[in-house]
């Protein structure tokens, strides 16, 4: 279309040079076809909360806090107070009996920490000139805690009174923090997990103890996430993905994820060259308690926990890195990209023996109609009887900068932001629609007639 | 668009017999209600006229030189023509039903002023072929016999019943420019009377001095002629001071008076203003010893001398009050000067200035206001008043009706044409006035200043105008009395002339000043070109230039009494529209009569407007033409819009009287206009929506360029669903002025445009994002190679499935394909329609159409939610889909149409009444493929 647009005579026969299928203008399955575009941020929106049914935060490098109404697509609070760019965002619940309060803590690059009430706008709590910027955060609830990472860990109470820290030594510092049963978090430091106990005392002092460090990565780790309660799994820049059990911190499965093409010596794309670190690199994982939902590289892997083994991939899901994904059921994942386009995927069963893809098939995939569903991408997946295919359903096409994250809000939408400073949110054409109609005879019932 | 005034005089006659009722007729309400005069041929009234179009005529009545026009509004000879404005200054003068009472009454001891209520009275002159109404009204001037200066408007129309049905609003227009001429002179004259009462006082203080030295000089002098003399001086000086003082409470007590004539309320701002001036007030009414001047100024210069001198000193008080704060008094001489020899004031003096121009202005926007026939005039109020009524849709593709709702505030409030914000800028900035039927036809690229509170004011104004349909009818007594006048003149034959005139002559026992009764012969008599110089000599233009040269010039230019107003000067083609249905005298014997009447020979060199026209012998064409002849059926009349008025000398006009440059005509309309204001090619393009104001002649343009369009993309059709369809329509080309020109055409096509067409972006050369396809819906993009240009391709392709792209060079189209029937008659590849206006309306009939069913569509309850709680969503999503195919035999691309006008319907009526959302509006769109077409 691009030489089209440029004046070529050949207007629909063009062959773009796109390395990506694309799906084309006609998503049946797509349903978001109304959006809204938030503005409010001055620089790269990083980050989205879900606060309640209804409203969300965004963060980003303006230091701003925004909490939006995902419904009307309304501005409610910015939260303005960081001098620097937000580096972790998370909410905090506080229940007693009757009532939940969300908060949201923030922490920054101007090195401070921050309690926010997303109901008034009111900065609650702040804690300035930490030794060092903030880079995770995490809550548990349980104990009505909650730990900062970066390059020390430090445990807090619900009121903002720091309980105990403990120092590490690592440049990098602690990247990314999950908590494990009896009491134990873990924390990612470059290519370790260390393991920390959290004991509680019957005076209600906390205190902190590193008991384990598990360093079977080989590269830094990028993603470290819970999948059930028996187990959690850490992905690295390597492209390796370890299955732990959560009790006893074993391994219980280590997978390439890109071991196909390791060993695909038939393919003639993959021969060309070992693939660059930043292709096989795991970006973000994502679970759902059955299958884990990898974004390596510009591709996306499913990895099915049961049967140890991945069971549906698309090796090249977007043009650009895959920076995070989720699972919007068994079937369903949604994943956003550098490339700054969001794409819905379903798995599917492979339908009956395909014939078999011609190299470079992919390459020339193009945005023309597709009435087949792409092939799949190599002989060796076909041999496989448990294999199935990633289908791409739809995309959402509207930020200009990578979309950094998505925070879905089921039937009521979809938030993303982006670096272009901006965040959409998308909804449901037809139900918004209706709301809309419901709205109107609602009014035209105030106001007793036209 | 709903009673379009050009369909309905042409379909007038077909509608005549189906009367009987229709079971599927519109309710009363919304039915359109046939013209009353249906009957009657609307354009046999301008038959006889000697005038091209209906023109104010403000006269006054001399005491020097009896009835004489002062000045017609438009001020343009042509307007005019022939007419004799001397004699029907006479005319209009001589109905003077004012219950004046001047002088002395008896048993008082000062002068009284008289407080004078305005009659208005309709009149008729069946030889002129003019009707007029007819508003008189006092003003006050200290020099004036019995301090009155006698003055009238007249609205001159040919059509009687233009005027007899139009009674009520003439009357509430002229009231309110009436009342604003007499705040303004109230004021003037208040000020005028402190001045005087000073100088009184100085020259009291003198006399006495003088006085004193005589009786120092010795008794032997006390008796003498001299010294007696003086002292009657004195003494009368001291009775003028109380007399003044007198009426300097008089008239400040004015406000205070009972007013019966409902439509003269005051603006109680320029009553405080006023009393706020007369800064002498308090001290005069309350001391009882006046005398006490002391004197600080200089001493009164010593000017004693000729009468010469009267006249400067006038001018130099005129100046003297603007200038400076304080006056300097001036002595003043025992014997005033004759009657004769004064020179009298001008309205302008008689007014403040401000006020003055604000009048002027009001009559102008009244005179606008009424242009057309009564037809155009009832289809126009028709027009607004049924939308009124219908305000959830209007937004889609009606223009903006331009005034708020306030029904029935307007009547007892005070209405001040003075826009007392800039009171103090008076020359640059004249208040700009806003009054009309019609709201005010803005150049949709200049929008009205929103904080103007005279507009504000007149908008509620017009709201209250706009309902007197019912009233019309109803007639006061005096206009009753009048009509009878009239309707028997009417009757008359041409033949019959001199009886008429003869009756009036009766009539005029308070006019015979002077040897003015017409000769009703013809009006070629050289008693009438003495009339007009004599007149002429009087009139103080403002150079004093022509004393001389009046002779053979056209009166009205003699009349021009505010060299400004040549600015702007109205648009040489008058307000005809080609279906406008004005019938055009045939100029060239109005021009030739011209001639024959000032320089009693040859035509005169004044342009001529129309070309095609002839100079004749006048006489017998002006009686035999049969006025059908003359109906402008060929394409050479010029679409005139009712606010046609150009800067044509580049002044800076302000925004509230701005005509549009944009309505000039150009070449390619076939029009002959002889005005040189040119019409730039992007000026022309401008995109326009129908929120701004449209006049008829960018109705016209903007038609002619859709039509275009429609006739030369065959794929027209697509690109109109496009923007109908809520699709963003990208227009991309190379050349500037093919694209806005493009876009021009298309905006008629872009639903909810709003009011300054925001919705469309008529020349775009920046790549652009997601948010302005949200904020756009129609765009005109460059084409630039360029790393800009590429950068935008990116932008195009990327967004590619939310817009369709009309490549304006390759001329393609890249959008989802059409397949419906709906709009199969707006975009006709090989339609029969061949003008821009016709295609306009036919398009608005359409959109009007497709509006209200989208109206129907939002506001049916069962097409949207479940009628019982048993039913699912399917079931009310399949009856949605029933109603649209079926009911409305729509497909499924017309009902995307439908839709989308139900979404914005919706959006509208849900949006909040403050307009300001802090929620960002939402794009809806859908996932379908595009198809490439090709011519």
């Amino acid at each position: 279309m691009l030489r089209w647009i440029l004046g070529g005579r050949e207007a629909q026969g063009s062959v773009e040079k796109s390395s990506v299928l694309c799906i084309g203008e006609e998503q049946p399955k797509n349903c978001f076809t109304e959006l809204q575009v938030l503005k409010g941020h001055f620089d790269i929106v990083r980050f989205l909360v879900q606060i309640d049914d209804f409203r969300c935060a965004s963060a980003g490098d303006d230091g701003l806090v925004l909490v939006w109404n995902v419904e009307t697509g309304e501005r409610l609070q910015a939260l303005r107070g960081h001098s620097q760019q937000i580096t972790a965002i998370t909410t905090f619940t506080c229940k007693n009996e009757v009532t939940s309060h969300t908060s949201l803590i923030t922490a920054s690059s101007d090195r401070s920490l921050s309690l926010w009430d997303p109901d008034t706008g009111n900065r609650v709590q702040t804690i300035k000139d930490l030794q060092s910027s903030v880079k995770c955060l995490l809550v548990l609830e349980r104990l009505c805690l909650w730990v900062s990472g970066g390059e020390e860990l430090c445990v807090w109470s619900g009121d903002f009174q720091l309980q105990c820290h403990k120092q590490n030594h690592s440049d990098t510092g602690i990247t990314a923090l999950i908590e494990l049963p009896k009491n134990c978090i873990a924390a990612a430091m470059d290519k370790q997990i260390l393991i920390y106990r959290l004991t509680v005392s019957t005076d209600s002092s906390v205190s902190v103890a590193e008991i384990c460090c598990l360093s079977d990565h080989q590269d830094q780790i990028r993603a470290l996430i819970n999948i059930n309660d028996g187990l959690f799994a850490s992905g690295s820049h390597a492209g390796e993905l370890i299955l732990w059990d959560s009790i006893d911190w074993n391994i219980l499965a280590y997978e390439h994820i890109l071991w196909e093409e390791s060993q695909a010596g038939s393919q003639t794309e993959i021969r060309l060259g070992a693939p660059k670190p930043s292709e096989m690199s795991i970006q973000h994982l994502t679970t759902n308690g059955k299958l884990i939902l990898a974004a390596v590289g510009s591709g996306l892997y499913v990895y099915n926990v049961q049967i140890k083994s991945v069971v549906a991939y698309k090796k090249v899901a977007h043009d650009s890195n895959v920076l995070h994904t989720m699972m919007l059921s068994d079937s369903e994942l949604m994943s956003c990209s550098e490339d700054g386009s969001v794409r819905m995927w379903e798995i599917q069963d492979l339908p009956l023996p395909a014939e078999p893809a011609s190299p470079g098939f992919f390459g020339m995939w193009t945005f023309g109609r597709s009435n087949k569903p792409p092939g799949p991408p190599s002989k060796k997946v076909v041999d496989v009887p448990t294999i199935r295919t990633l289908e791409l359903t739809g995309d959402l096409i509207g930020h200009s900068g990578a979309v950094q994250m998505f925070v879905s809000f089921e039937e009521n939408g979809l938030v993303t932001c982006s670096a272009d400073h901006l965040l959409i949110l998308w909804k449901n054409g037809d139900r918004q629609s209706h709301l809309r109609s419901l709205a109107l005879f609602q009014r035209l019932e105030e106001k007793g007639g036209l | 668009m709903i009673g379009s005034p050009d369909v309905v005089a042409f379909t007038k006659e077909d509608e005549d017999g189906q009367t009987n009722p229709d079971p599927w007729a519109v309710p009363d309400e919304f039915s359109v209600p046939l013209h009353p005069l249906a009957d009657s041929n609307p354009w046999a009234k301008t038959s006889y006229a000697k005038f091209t179009k209906d023109f104010i005529l403000i006269s006054e009545f001399s005491e020097q030189v009896g009835p004489q026009p002062l000045l017609t509004i438009p001020d343009d000879p042509k307007v005019c023509g022939t007419f004799d404005l001397n004699y029907f200054s006479l005319r209009i003068m001589s109905v003077d039903y004012q219950a004046s009472f001047v002088g002395h009454p008896p048993g008082s001891g000062y002068p009284r002023l008289s407080f004078v209520e305005d009659s208005r009275v309709v009149l008729g002159d069946s030889k002129e072929g003019a009707f007029a109404y007819v508003h008189h009204l006092t003003l006050y001037d200290l020099e004036a016999r019995g301090f009155v200066r006698p003055f009238c408007m007249a609205y001159v129309a040919a059509d009687e019943k233009k005027i007899m049905l139009q009674f009520q609003e003439l009357s509430l227009r002229f009231s309110q420019a009436s009342e604003c001429l007499k705040a303004g002179n109230r004021r003037a004259f208040a000020k005028e009377l402190q001045r005087k009462l000073r100088d009184l006082e100085y020259t009291h203080s003198v006399l006495q001095r003088e006085e004193g030295l005589q009786r120092e000089a010795g008794p032997q002098c006390l008796y003498s002629a001299h010294a007696v003399e003086k002292a009657n001086e004195l003494a009368n000086v001291e009775k003028s001071i109380y007399e003044h003082r007198d009426l300097l409470r008089q008239i400040s007590s004015y406000q205070h008076r009972p007013r019966r004539d409902p439509h003269s309320v005051t603006c109680q701002k320029c009553m405080n203003e006023c009393l706020s001036e007369c800064e002498l007030l308090d001290k005069y009414t309350k001391l009882a010893q006046p005398f006490n001047y002391n004197e600080n100024g200089e001493k009164g210069q010593g000017r004693v001398d000729g009468e010469g001198d009267e006249e400067e000193g006038v001018e130099e008080q005129e100046e003297g009050v603007k200038r400076r704060p304080s006056y300097t008094p001036q002595l003043i001489k025992a014997k005033s000067a004759k009657c004769f020899d004064k020179r009298l004031k001008t309205l302008q003096e008689l007014c403040d200035e401000t006020f003055y121009e604000a009048t002027v202005e009001l009559l102008k926007e009244t005179e606008r206001s009424f242009r057309g026939d009564l037809c155009y005039l009832h289809t126009l109020r028709l027009d607004k008043a049924l939308r009124r009524k219908q305000k959830i849709a209007n937004f889609l593709f009606e223009e903006d009706l331009g005034d708020d709702d306030e029904d029935e505030v307007g009547t007892l409030r005070p209405f001040c044409a003075v826009n007392h914000a800039v009171d103090n800028c008076i020359l640059l900035n004249p208040p700009p006035i806003m009054l009309g039927p019609e709201p005010l036809k803005l150049d949709a690229l200049e929008p009205p200043d929103p904080l103007d509170p005279a507009s504000e004011t007149s908008h509620t104004q017009d709201s209250e105008l706009g309902l007197g349909q019912s009233h019309m009818e109803s007639s006061p007594s005096d206009q009753t009395l009048e009509t009878q006048e009239s309707s028997e003149e009417t009757k008359g034959s041409l033949s019959s002339d001199k009886s008429g005139v003869g009756q009036e002559e009766k009539q005029q026992s308070r006019a015979s000043m002077k040897s003015e009764a017409p000769d009703p012969d013809s009006d070629l008599t050289p008693d009438h070109n003495h009339d007009l110089e004599s007149s002429s000599e009087e009139m103080e233009t403002t150079a004093g230039e022509d004393e001389g040269d009046g002779g053979d010039q056209t009166p009205v230019s003699l009349l021009e009494v505010v060299p400004g107003l040549e600015a702007s000067r109205e648009d040489e083609c008058d307000g005809v529209n080609e279906l406008d249905l004005l019938v055009p005298i045939d100029t060239a014997c109005c021009m030739a009569q011209e001639g024959f009447l000032y320089e009693a020979s040859a035509p005169v060199a004044v342009p001529y407007l129309r070309q095609n026209s002839h100079p004749q012998p006048s006489q017998t064409l002006v009686v035999n033409q049969e006025p059908q002849a003359l109906l402008p059926l060929q394409d050479d009349y010029t679409v005139g819009s009712p606010s046609l008025e150009s800067p044509a000398a580049g002044l800076n006009l302000p925004v509230g009287l701005l005509g549009d440059a944009v309505s000039r005509t150009s070449a390619e309309d076939g029009s002959d206009c002889t005005t040189s204001a040119s019409t730039g090619s992007d000026r022309a393009a401008s995109p326009l929506g129908y929120g701004g104001v449209v006049t008829l002649r960018q109705r016209k343009k903007v038609g002619q360029g859709a039509l275009k369009f429609v006739r030369q993309y065959p794929f027209a059709m697509q690109a109109l669903w496009s923007l109908l369809s809520g699709r963003t329509l990208v227009v991309l080309g190379v050349d500037e002025g093919r694209v806005r020109r493009l876009v021009a055409a298309l905006a008629l096509f872009v639903p909810g445009p709003g009011k300054c067409a925001e919705r469309v972006q008529a020349w775009l050369s920046c790549p652009f994002s997601l948010t302005d396809l949200q904020r756009w819906k129609l765009i005109g993009l460059q084409r630039v190679a360029s790393p800009v240009g590429s950068s935008m391709l990116y932008s195009l392709s990327r967004y590619s499935r939310y817009i369709s792209i009309l490549d304006a060079d390759q001329k393609t189209l890249r959008c989802p394909p059409y397949r419906g029937q709906l709009l199969a008659n707006v975009a006709d590849h090989r339609t029969y329609i061949r003008r821009g206006s016709t295609y306009f309306l036919h398009v608005q009939s359409t959109l009007c159409r497709l509006a209200a069913k989208a109206f129907l569509f939002t506001f049916t309850h069962h097409l949207h939610l479940p009628v019982s709680s048993a039913e699912g969503p399917e079931v009310v999503e399949g009856r949605r889909r029933c109603f649209l195919q079926e009911q409305l035999g729509l497909g499924e691309e017309d009902s995307q149409i439908l839709l989308y006008l139900s979404q914005l319907i919706t959006q509208q009526y849900l949006k909040p009444a403050t307009g300001s959302s802090a929620a960002a509006p939402c794009f809806s769109f859908n996932y379908t493929t595009s198809v490439l077409y090709k011519i």
